[in-house]
């Protein structure tokens, strides 16, 4: 993919958006608004980068509870989004059919499966008029790669040829423990040798890197040669979630050192330096980002509560009547409270 | 369309005049039938599973079925139970049903993590947007001297899972019309096949399926109700036909659901009989002989003349071959079961 100023400039408007609204997402639950929330600081050049690529008319993307940026970047409701954070339902209330984006997964791993799946399902689908396949990107991280399901997904997968991006964050920390206690050599994308499938490790700090690795692993699979599994590697600046505290586990020194230079910043110089855009653009596009996290949290603050009448409603497509019959009885006995 | 191999015979029966279509068969026939059938009818169903392809399944369930609708729709996955099960959500992600097959009961464990925690929540966790048709084939139960972690009985396991069904069936006619019915519809449903029924031939009526959902009373009487499922229904019936021997009338009923458990149904045999055994393979200690006992308390609690009996395994591991005639309930422990709800007194 030759991405154009005008497509520089909105990766650069969508990396400031989601810094935003991730920063505004910590200080909504210090502010008591939502009960947690899991950052993606330092994230935004592999989830923009990665998310801007996906075809949202035929492919579909399989989220962790960290993908707040793909979601931004694939055009997915940030009020919609937000509100697993804000515990109005589990998965959120966007449309995950309409979105293209599966609901919110809180399992490690758990989802990265449901891709194989869906992939091998579009596989049986047919391809379409120009030969190509529509492609299933799953995300996990390099804590998740020690989960026995990414190894059954990507040995799947392999063997299908499902047309499967397998789009590792490296963030350097599973909560708190560090890569090296996940994966032995540092590397999740050599493993993809061993199951016969190609694989990019690329600096995820650098969003036009990510969406070009990205780009050509989704041309891969679309043309039918089977998955591909890239490994964006970045660093979590943030803690894991708001109830974590990582000075338990590494230093301000070491966090300074490790993480290297601010993706977003890094992002602007290069634009600046290649006169793609200069301080007038950055500005506005900082304006945009802030009036955007105005509206989204406005938006969160009026989220009310789901009926309680939806805890039963979506456990079946068809009822049974001993969920009917706890149904009444809690409708019944809540009209007292 | 089906083929000769399988050694269905048509029997000409004529009862009030009306053509019907009875074909006896075993429950592996019916099964392989009952496939056969729906991956012809729904062009968007899938058979897949270790070894359910080329080989036709350890148990044949499947047999002939690849040769007849090719490697797209009928296929070998490589050996892994939890991508299995996970590639069903998929897959109904994208618009399919799965008709996975777990080649053993004891294999669904590597799996229940997709089962529990994806399956039984995305209908749920997507508000009714991603439905779960998936029709999870388990030859389940004992009694065919197998070795360790290929005899258990997940009833209870896979019935406390919210957003699961279960069903068992107990006859080749039940086993044809239950699996068909199951895989027709949008929930997923774990289908637990008896084992030890595979190679029993009985009736099937493959025009008339009767009710689909519930319980069905299989032999009536009126001493006491013996509650059960999958292959113990079978034993249950020898069970009574040796007690009217002794003027014993005992009423068999296959709960056939085991969720949604007919609750309706039950009431109705046990407030007639006004005494209950329930029996099953699993072992005791939280197994669904509970929660029938104690859904009998809350419907017929006034009308009981006993405490309600379990017959059922123990709580011990699955035993070696050589023992497990001892573990699953045998004609003499249901016969004790029985005589312990007929000669209580109360006080």
């Amino acid at each position: 993919m030759n991405l154009g100023k005008d497509q520089l400039r909105e990766l650069y408007r969508l990396m400031v958006a989601v810094r935003q609204l991730d920063r505004s997402a910590v200080s909504w639950q210090r502010q008591g608004l939502i009960p947690g929330y899991a950052p993606e600081l330092g994230q935004e050049a592999a989830q923009v980068g990665s998310g801007y690529v996906v075809d949202t008319t035929r492919d579909f993307v399989f989220p962790t509870y960290r993908e707040m940026g793909v979601a931004r970047a694939m055009g997915v409701d940030m009020v919609e989004y937000m509100s697993t954070h804000k515990a109005t339902w589990h998965g959120g209330l966007y449309n995950p059919a309409e979105t293209r984006l599966a609901p919110i997964q809180a399992v490690v791993a758990g989802s990265v499966l449901h891709a194989v799946g869906w992939a091998h399902g579009a596989r049986l689908n047919g391809p379409a008029d120009d030969g190509t396949y529509p492609v299933a990107m799953t995300y996990f991280g390099d804590g998740a790669s020690s989960q026995g399901d990414i190894h059954e997904a990507m040995n799947f997968a392999a063997v299908m040829k499902a047309p499967v991006v397998f789009f590792v964050q490296n963030n350097g920390w599973a909560i708190s423990v560090p890569t090296e206690r996940q994966v032995a050599g540092g590397s999740v994308a050599a493993r993809a040798a061993g199951y016969g499938m190609e694989s990019v490790q690329v600096d995820g700090d650098d969003v036009v890197a990510v969406v070009e690795a990205t780009s050509r692993a989704f041309a891969h699979a679309r043309e039918g040669n089977g998955p591909v599994l890239v490994e964006a590697m970045t660093y979590r600046r943030g803690p894991h979630s708001t109830s974590d505290d990582p000075g338990r586990y590494r230093t301000l020194d070491e966090e300074r050192n490790d993480a290297g230079e601010d993706p977003v910043e890094r992002f602007r110089r290069q634009l600046e330096a290649d006169g793609v855009a200069d301080a007038a653009f950055f500005a506005e596009a900082l304006e945009a980002a802030k009036a955007e996290e105005e509206q989204v949290r406005a938006g969160v603050e009026a989220l009310g509560s789901r009926p309680g009448t939806e805890m039963f409603d979506y456990v079946f497509q068809e009822s049974t009547p001993a969920l009917d019959e706890q149904a009444r009885q809690w409708r019944e006995e809540s009209e007292h409270v | 369309m089906y083929k000769d191999n399988q050694e269905g015979t048509t029997m000409e029966m004529e009862p009030a005049g009306a053509a019907v279509n009875v074909v006896e068969m075993s429950m592996q026939q019916a099964l392989n039938r009952a496939l056969m059938e729906t991956l012809e009818r729904d062009p968007k169903t899938l058979v897949f599973g270790e070894d359910v392809g080329r080989l036709g399944g350890v148990f044949r369930i499947t047999d002939g079925l690849q040769a007849k609708f090719g490697s797209d729709r009928v296929f070998d996955t490589p050996l892994a139970e939890s991508g299995i099960l996970g590639m069903s959500v998929g897959l109904a992600m994208a618009g399919w049903h799965s008709i996975p097959e777990v080649q053993f009961d004891g294999f669904a464990y590597p799996a229940i993590n997709q089962i529990v925690c994806q399956i039984g929540r995305m209908n749920y966790r997507s508000r009714g947007i991603m439905p779960m048709p998936i029709t999870l084939r388990v030859p389940s139960f004992g009694g065919i001297r197998a070795p360790e972690h290929h005899g258990e009985s997940l009833e209870a396991l896979f019935a406390h899972v919210p957003g699961l069904k279960v069903v068992s069936p107990s006859t080749p006619h039940e086993a044809y019309h239950q699996l068909k019915y199951a895989a027709s519809r949008p929930d997923p449903v774990i289908f637990m096949e008896p084992k030890s029924r595979y190679w029993q031939k009985g009736e099937v009526d493959l025009d008339n399926a009767g009710e689909r959902t519930g319980s069905a009373v299989v032999r009536e009487g009126k001493h006491a109700t013996l509650v059960a499922w999958g292959a113990m229904v079978s034993r249950c019936l020898q069970v009574a036909e040796l007690a009217a021997e002794d003027g014993i009338e005992l009423e068999v009923l296959d709960l056939r659901w085991l969720k949604p458990i007919d609750a309706e149904g039950l009431a109705a045999s046990v407030s007639k009989t006004r005494r209950a055994v329930v029996v099953h393979e699993a072992p005791r200690t939280s197994g669904l002989g509970a929660e029938v006992a104690a859904i009998i308390n809350e419907r017929c609690f006034r009308t009981l003349r006993a405490p309600v009996e379990r017959v059922t395994g123990f709580d011990v591991p699955y035993p070696s071959g050589d023992l497990e005639d001892e573990y699953i309930p045998n004609i003499d422990r249901i016969l004790f079961g029985i005589q312990r709800v007929l000669e209580y007194r109360r006080g």
